[in-house]
């Protein structure tokens, strides 16, 4: 019986905490891109840059913030600069969509010209990213580390696995239910939800509405840039933050976006839970875990790992491409938005 | 009230309007008929703002409009509706009509958050407006319905709503009536007459059923291979032997007959 307790526990600290904090990253990354989608009908490959360059600013900030002697008690004083770092993203995002996208809008482009556009977009934000912070690994994280630690758990418990939950980890799950209550809230009761929501399902006739496409796609890139910073900063909080690593997880959100269903916010939640459990589940080392729960004689000798860590993006990059093959419009299939 | 200016519409070797020039009264219904690719709809869709004409203009109570966006003309009080209805699939048939009504307050983020009083009153405002459009249209039973649940006939009637929600200048309709049935159709006749002497709107509608042009339109513009043939009363036109030479031009099925709706 306290085998089963301890494999659970076992698997709680090593898979499901871990996969619920970083697909919460996932999902807010993903539902970025799907509003993106949604609204201005192509995917910003810029995305993943816009988080890097929105959780640069926030660390900017956080040192700023430490040279003045702030912090944040036991939180990590990046939440403080938080709010600042999400509005130096959205304006970066509004100036981009002015000098960029609204030329191509106004040329009425095919969707390809935004994507190619976004590509560009992403070298630059990258470039910025890199001038102002070197390519390097930050780790910003301060306050206190745990909120609950392995020896406290063990103590109180009186089990042999230990659990530990992290600040960052839990921070990263509150906040991504607030923001995801939010943005569904936003997008179903409030005026200018809706009008982002005609917007997206039929642009022909929310021109000829009362609808200021205009102020539409601004409030599209201030509530992506927002999330892209958050999610970012969330990221970086619980792992470190390098500019390399953000652009790579452009292929982790996209799978997200893109297994619920781009175009779909809840979707994309769903989404990045999937691809996140996969990716830790598939390059976990299960060992433990099973000799805890067969008979000691059918323990395994190796670690049955299917994936080293070092390819868990290809667990991202097989998922993408089965669903594209099997399903392409993805599991909440329907209309987007 | 409008007036369109030698307009010529080409895509690619096509040309779907082929020097059109128009007139509409103000106050007046005006028909538009022809033969189907007679370059109706496109010519719409330049008045509405959708296409920047080859060439030729479009002047709004005397202004030159040519090649304002959609958007600004609604501002300006001219809407259209669409030969295959469009409506926000996603929301009710009264958010639909809600969302009608331009710079309304809760659009920014802002007075969303800032102003929500005033932003309150004024959806109440907006809310009791749609409500009235429900009823006149009588589709109050469908209020709560998802749009994309409509019928045909219903969408069509949702497009004459979108048009209430609004004091507009002109309205153009692009066949409203096809694919709707007598009753409805009936209902939707009413409704333009009403509108038409009660809020002194401007009408410019593609039909092409006679017996609804002849009972709300006057005068018919025809329209064929991207020109006007002729404009007149509905039995003048539908007399004149140059209008019938096109119909038969293109075969009995497009002739217009009394009792098709399509
Ligand atoms: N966007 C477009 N691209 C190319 N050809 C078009 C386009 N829109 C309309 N046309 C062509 O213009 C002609 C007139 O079409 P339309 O205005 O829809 O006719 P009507 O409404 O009178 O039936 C048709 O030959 C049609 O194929
Ligand atoms: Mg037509």
């Amino acid at each position: 019986m306290t085998d089963i307790l301890n494999a659970l526990v076992l698997l709680s600290n090593f898979v499901l905490i871990p996969a619920l904090s970083y697909g919460s990253q996932l999902a807010l990354g993903a539902l970025g891109v799907t509003l993106i989608y949604a609204v201005l009908r192509f995917s910003n490959f810029a995305h993943g840059d816009m988080m890097a360059l929105g959780t640069m600013a926030t660390i900017m900030i956080t040192w700023g913030l430490h040279a003045m002697g702030v912090s944040f008690g036991p939180l990590p004083t990046a939440l403080l600069a938080l709010p600042f770092g999400i509005l130096i993203a959205m304006a970066v995002a509004l100036v981009t969509d002015r000098a960029v996208y609204r030329f191509y809008r106004k040329q009425r482009s095919a969707p390809v010209v935004f994507v190619m556009a976004s590509v560009g977009v992403m070298f630059m934000y990258n470039a910025i990213t890199r001038i102002f912070i070197g390519t390097g690994d930050q780790r910003f994280a301060d306050g206190e580390r745990f909120v609950l630690k392995v020896n406290e758990f063990k103590e109180l418990t009186g089990l042999d696995q230990g659990l530990a939950i992290r600040t960052s980890q839990l921070i990263t799950v509150v906040v991504m239910v607030a923001v995801v209550a939010f943005v569904f809230w936003f997008l179903q009761k409030t005026r200018t939800g809706k009008a982002m929501r005609a917007y997206s399902d039929n642009e022909d006739l929310a021109l000829l509405s009362g609808i200021n496409p205009d102020r539409v796609v601004r409030i599209t890139w201030i509530l992506a840039a927002a999330l892209a910073t958050i999610a970012g900063v969330l990221y970086g909080l619980d792992k470190s933050f390098r500019p390399f690593v953000y652009f790579q997880l452009l292929l982790p959100i996209f799978a997200s976006a893109i297994v619920g269903g781009i175009g779909q916010p809840l979707g994309a939640i769903a989404g990045g839970f999937i691809v996140a459990f996969s990716e830790v589940m598939v390059t976990y080392a299960w060992k433990g875990f099973i000799t805890l729960i067969v008979p000691a004689d059918m323990a395994p000798e190796g670690l049955v790992q299917l994936l080293g860590t070092d390819y868990k993006f290809a667990v991202s990059f097989i998922i993408l491409v089965v669903v594209l093959l099997v399903r392409p419009t993805g599991i909440f299939k329907g209309r987007v938005i | 009230m409008i007036r369109v200016d030698n307009l010529n519409m080409h895509f690619g070797g096509i040309r779907a309007v082929d020097g059109a020039s128009i007139e509409i009264a103000k106050g007046s219904i005006t028909g538009l008929i022809g033969p189907n690719g007679a370059g109706k709809t496109t010519l719409f869709n330049v008045i509405a703002g959708h296409y920047t004409p080859t060439s030729g203009h479009v002047y709004l109570d005397g202004e030159d409009v040519t090649g304002l966006s959609p958007h600004e003309l609604f501002h300006q009080g001219l809407l259209r509706t669409f030969q295959i209805a469009h409506e926000f699939s996603t929301l009710t048939v009264r958010e639909n009509l809600m969302m009608v009504p331009d710079n309304q307050p809760g659009e920014t983020l802002w007075d969303t958050w800032f102003k929500s009083g005033t932003v309150r009153a004024r959806e109440a405002e907006v809310r009791a407006k749609a409500d009235e459009v429900i009823e006149f249209l009588e589709i109050s039973h469908v209020a709560n319905e998802l749009a994309g649940n409509l019928s045909g006939g219903q969408k069509k009637l949702l497009e004459l709503g979108r048009t209430m929600m609004v004091d507009a200048k002109i309205v153009f309709l692009d066949e409203v009536g096809a694919g709707v049935n007598r009753t409805l159709l009936n209902t939707i006749g009413d409704a333009i007459l009403r509108l038409n002497r009660e809020r002194g709107y401007t009408f410019c509608m593609i039909e092409h059923d006679m017996d609804f042009i002849g009972r709300l339109c006057d005068p018919v513009i025809v329209m064929a291979e991207g020109k006007v043939l002729t404009v007149g009363k509905p039995d003048e036109v539908m007399a004149n032997e140059a209008v019938i030479e096109a119909y038969l031009g293109r075969g009995l099925k497009n002739k217009p007959q009394r009792g098709v709706t399509a």
